[in-house]
């Protein structure tokens, strides 16, 4: 099984690696950009277990490390 | 004084920590490795320095602040231990929980390596004896990652508290914008715990403690906790 643990920004917090992103977008011609955020994407590859524990487990790892939950959110996706 | 200097991989500043508690405990500080799950006996005081710990990865200081001597750090903290974070320390104290709040890129993305103007806010703690409230000091910064952000309650919660040791001014004191050179909220640069013996802040007051090398005004930090901490003993 895969898994896919997707970290964002919450809203409210200031990210000016986006900011910067977003101005090189728009210095680059790319149009109809409002705002970018960046985050981080973990592809990760399951050694066992059901699908249940699995996502529970995921949901530790961020909570434990993957994340900061002060300043960012999280999800779990299980893949195939 | 009888200092703990915790090493992590990618950690860079650590021997100019220990030469500066050198200098003013006239005692050799030990040298702990990351992989230690305990603190010498006798440690009065940690130190967390700065440098790159696991090269910044996921986060700064998110994999140091799992690494397995922070139980240990952790526990003597909890009995009221001293905690100094410099820099990437204050990182990890912040990512381990010690420290509420977070610090966030440099609001202008770069890295900033100078002398910054610090003012120091309270001088009855541990770290600050050595000064006097209100006095401005010029010790040098260097972080790419140093923007303090908290939600507005822990903000509330450190300024109502007068947790908020150090603040980024201008050399007369004066709060600028223009001086608080990575936009940290209120200008802050330094921080204490609810219990005010865990202390975080960004600028190395290590590195400006000897004449040849410039301005001294880093030594009332470590001077004032070796004559603290002796005193206690």
């Amino acid at each position: 099984m895969k898994a896919q643990v997707t970290v964002t920004l919450k809203s409210g917090i200031l990210d000016p690696q986006g900011k910067a992103i977003e101005g090189a977008l728009k210095s680059l011609g790319v149009g109809g950009i409002a705002s970018v955020r960046q985050g981080k994407v973990f592809d990760i590859e399951i050694a066992d277990g059901d699908r249940a524990g699995v996502e529970a487990r995921l949901r530790e790892a961020a909570e434990k490390l993957l994340a900061n939950t002060l300043i960012e959110n999280y999800d779990v996706k299980l893949i195939g | 004084m009888k200092a703990a200097v915790i090493v992590f991989p990618g950690i860079n500043r650590e021997r100019d920590m220990a030469r500066t508690l050198k200098l003013a405990s006239g005692r050799e500080p030990a040298m702990v490795w990351h992989a230690d799950t305990a603190l010498p006996a006798g440690t009065d005081i940690v130190v967390l320095p700065g440098g790159f710990s696991y090269g910044d990865y996921l986060r700064c200081g998110a994999i140091a602040a799992r690494a397995p001597v922070m139980g240990a750090v952790q526990a003597f903290a909890a009995k009221g231990g001293l905690v100094l974070g410099v820099c990437n320390g204050f990182q990890i104290l912040c990512e381990t929980g010690l420290l509420p709040g977070v610090l966030m890129r440099n609001a202008g993305l770069k890295f900033i390596c100078r002398e910054v103007y610090l003012r120091v806010e309270r001088s009855d703690t541990p770290f600050t004896r050595g000064y006097n409230a209100g006095q401005v000091i010029c010790v040098p910064t260097a972080h790419g990652e140093g923007n303090y952000v908290a939600d507005s309650e822990t903000i509330a919660r450190l300024e109502g508290e007068g947790r908020v040791v150090f603040r980024y001014t201008a050399p007369d004191g004066a709060l600028a914008p223009e001086w608080n050179f990575n936009g940290a909220t209120n200008a802050i640069a330094g921080i204490v715990n609810a219990r005010g013996n865990v202390l975080g802040m960004m600028p190395h007051p290590e590195n400006h403690v000897e004449t040849a090398l410039g301005p001294t005004d880093g030594r009332g930090l470590f001077q004032g906790l070796a004559e603290y901490l002796d005193r206690a003993a």
